[in-house]
């Protein structure tokens, strides 16, 4: 009931106070347009300044008039080709989301024969295409430097993107379906599986695998531990690209490297995302912008 | 008792001035061609492959001769608009309405509509007669005739002005295969139809009613400001010819008749005055005639007129304090603003500090932070340039980023490029440190030099 009154209250609002408005500025038009009866020549309203100053009685101009006349028709021309009373559509059926919608076709349509010779590009004719780098590096300042930054080195959570290390892959194809449906890494909470020393334990184990700094007691306490991590991260720790589970024998900590971090990290689990773009990018910007991160990684050879 | 309502309501009445040859009229045809050439030729002007002149607002650059110039130089066209006033405030100062009655576009274009329309209608006489005579095959004739050279010459106007922003020598091949559509279609004959408009029926009108700068001339006159003068002394009180005893003007009305914004001067100085000297080069060749002297009405000030002045001392009163002031103002502006186009450098660095990653730490324990660098060239060559930074102990630009800031860009190319900044950890405290990037143009020793921030985060 009250919805139904919001919905109609506005817009009938709106176009009432519209409405009268232009009548009432006819009629107002009208009253003081031509010269009353009672008004000769010399007629003043009867307003006297500085004792002798008297406001003249007289029409309004007939050129003003005019003007004001031409007004009213325009804006009863606009009003019935603009939804401008909110209770139509209008003639012209016009909306900012239809001229918006219009105005992405005609863009699309106008860039698609540049991009047409770009969707198939591999990385060597990339590299050495001037032009394509330029749009593939606008395409991921406009759109993945946010979160990877815009060296695409990334920082704590956010995946470095010039190193090797890889999470889902570093093909062309993984890539491109990473950006394409985007990624959901998902680390369970593993706080039942012991007691708040044991998960110190694995902490101290994990940092083992890549020769960090350790207690090798705890460690080797933690690798009894660690069976249930390997069947995500493997056994021998180096992790899973299929499912995204990090390496864990390098250097490369992308949530921290702190022991309370691990921690926490295998105590809570964590869920990291990287959004979708397919419905923001085009195949061939996320075929331009795959290429784009390819070259930086082949950069650091 | 009241005294009469004078109505404000007036409706022009059109004025057909007497056609005129002399001094003045002489200075005033110069002009027109002067003026008109310009407009006319220079877009065609080609310089170095282009158009020499070209305001290419779409893509934001203004090309003229060697310089283009970016919206980035907004200052210059700024400074353009100062000179512009100033030149203005001091040819008012020194010269009265002299802008208005040579070169002003609307002065200059109604010349020409009327040029036209009497080698049309004939003389003023003749078409003040044909405007009221009623309408026959003869007149709609003679007046279409008008009207359509009007209409060409407007369009052509239209046309070569839609030529400062849109490449002339394509927009003439799409106007002759009729394909021109759009923005330039619109103005061309939007402005087509303002020439058509002011010049050809409005004329005087914009003086004196429109015109903005007309309105504030009068704050800029002094008594020693050259204006159009009646000499009244000698030419009170008017008379016939043959009785010689009393003043020289014979109030044959010739002042009045060719004056074009239909005013008489001999009722001193008015605002409609545009200060064209038609009607002193009229009243010169009726002096002539009688034997009188010439400059019954001169180009003069109230002040010299009075005074017999010698020649050093009309030279002083044209260097006035106030007139000097202005010169020089106006001296220095053009000076420093040529001294500036010719010593700015054709290239800009903008900088941006990354929004994502303030900083971070890489494996080799170097604190980072992120740029990006908006390059430009805004020169005629392709060229080079070096990256530095400074402002911070042992700061440098990481290995990495190095490696790939290779800068070369096109002429009017613009490029952004990402640069990974680094100190050792530790090696300061937390804080935000301002920075300087340098960027020199390779082959030269203009540096740019561009401020940022570098953050070292707490912890």
């Amino acid at each position: 009931m009250l919805g139904e009154f919001n919905n109609y209250f506005w817009p009938v609002l709106v176009a009432s106070i519209t409405i009268i408005g232009i009548i009432g500025c006819y009629v107002l038009l009208k009253l003081t347009g031509k010269k009353g009866p009672e008004n000769d020549d010399n007629s003043t309203s009867g307003h006297v300044w500085d004792g002798d100053l008297e406001e003249e009685n007289n029409p309004l101009p007939r050129w003003w008039v005019g003007l004001f006349v031409i007004t009213i028709i325009w804006g009863l021309i606009y009003l019935a080709l603009y939804p401008g009373l909110i209770l139509t559509d209008g003639y012209l059926k016009w909306s900012q989301l239809g001229q918006y919608q219009d105005e992405v076709k005609d863009a699309d349509k106008k860039f698609a024969a540049m991009y047409k010779d770009f969707g198939q590009m591999d990385l060597e004719q990339f590299i050495n295409n001037r032009k394509a780098k330029k749009i593939g590096k606008k395409i991921f300042l406009n759109n993945c430097a946010q979160c990877h930054g815009s060296d695409a080195r990334g920082t704590t959570s956010f995946p470095n993107l010039t190193d090797h290390d890889w999470l889902y892959g570093g093909k062309m194809i993984d890539i491109k379906s990473s950006i394409t449906n985007g990624r959901n890494g998902v680390m369970p909470a593993l706080a039942s599986i012991g007691t708040k020393k044991d998960l110190w334990d694995i902490a101290h184990y994990v940092k083992s695998l890549s020769d960090s700094k350790h207690h090798p007691m705890k460690a080797l306490r933690g690798k009894e531990k660690f069976g249930i991590c390997a069947s995500c991260h493997g056994a021998d720790g180096k992790g899973n690209q299929s499912i995204g589970a990090p390496n864990l024998t390098d250097h490369i900590w992308l949530h921290g490297e702190s022991f309370e971090g691990i921690v926490h990290r295998i105590t809570y689990g964590i869920n990291n995302e990287m959004p979708a773009w397919n419905d923001r990018l085009t195949p061939e910007q996320i075929h331009l912008v795959s290429l784009y991160t390819r070259m930086l990684s082949k950069d650091n050879h | 008792m009241r005294e009469k309502v004078i109505s404000l309501y007036q409706s022009e009445k059109k004025i057909y001035p007497r056609e005129i040859l002399g001094f003045y009229a002489k200075w005033r045809w110069f002009f027109v061609w002067l003026t008109q050439i310009i407009f006319y030729l220079t877009p065609w002007i080609e310089w170095g492959g282009r158009q020499a002149i070209l305001f290419d607002i779409a893509s934001r650059r203004f090309y003229i001769f060697k310089h283009v110039f970016y919206p980035q130089d907004l200052i210059y066209l700024s400074v353009i608009l100062i000179i512009c006033a100033l030149g203005l405030f001091l040819f008012t100062t020194l010269a009265g309405r002299i802008w208005c009655g040579l070169a002003c576009p609307q002065t200059v274009y109604t010349e020409i509509f009327l040029w036209i329309e009497s080698k049309v209608e004939g003389n003023f006489t003749k078409r003040g007669r044909l405007d009221k005579s009623n309408w026959s095959l003869k007149k709609i004739l003679i007046k279409f005739q008008k009207h359509f050279i009007w209409v060409i010459f407007s369009i052509w106007t239209g046309f070569t002005f839609v030529g400062f922003f849109t490449p002339i020598k394509i927009l003439f091949i799409e106007s002759i295969g009729l394909s021109i559509s759009g923005w330039p279609l619109f103005w061309t004959i939007f402005y087509g139809f303002l020439t058509y408009f002011n010049a050809g029926f409005m004329r005087e009108q914009v003086c004196k009613y429109m015109c903005p700068y007309a309105r504030f001339q009068s704050a800029m006159f002094d008594k020693n400001t050259l204006s159009m003068i009646y000499d009244s002394d000698r030419g009170e009180p008017r008379k016939g010819v043959s009785n010689k005893s009393q003043g020289d003007c014979i109030d044959c009305n010739i002042c009045a008749q060719v004056c074009p914004n239909g005013i008489d001067i001999r009722d001193g100085l008015q605002y409609e005055c545009i200060f064209c000297g038609l009607c002193a080069d009229a009243c010169d060749s009726v002096m002539k005639k009688i034997n009188r002297p010439a400059n019954l009405i001169s180009y003069t000030t109230p002040y010299m007129l009075r005074n017999n002045l010698s020649i050093t001392k009309k030279i002083k009163i044209f260097f006035r304090p106030r007139i000097i002031i202005y010169s020089l103002i106006l001296l220095i502006v053009i000076g420093l603003f040529l001294y500036k186009l010719n010593n700015r450098y054709d290239f800009k660095l903008n900088v941006i500090h990354d929004r994502g990653i303030l900083s971070r730490v890489d494996s080799n324990n170097m604190l980072e932070n992120v740029y990006r660098l908006k390059i430009m060239n805004a020169g005629l060559n392709r060229d080079g340039y070096k990256l530095g930074v400074d402002g911070l102990p042992r700061i440098k630009i990481d290995d990495k980023s190095m490696k790939n800031l290779e800068i070369q860009l096109d002429p009017t190319e613009a490029d952004t490029f990402i640069v990974t900044v680094e100190v050792p950890i530790n090696s300061q405290k937390p804080g935000k440190y301002p920075i300087n990037f340098l960027l020199r143009k390779e082959g030269s020793d203009n540096v740019i030099f561009e401020k940022s921030i570098f953050v070292v985060p707490e912890k």
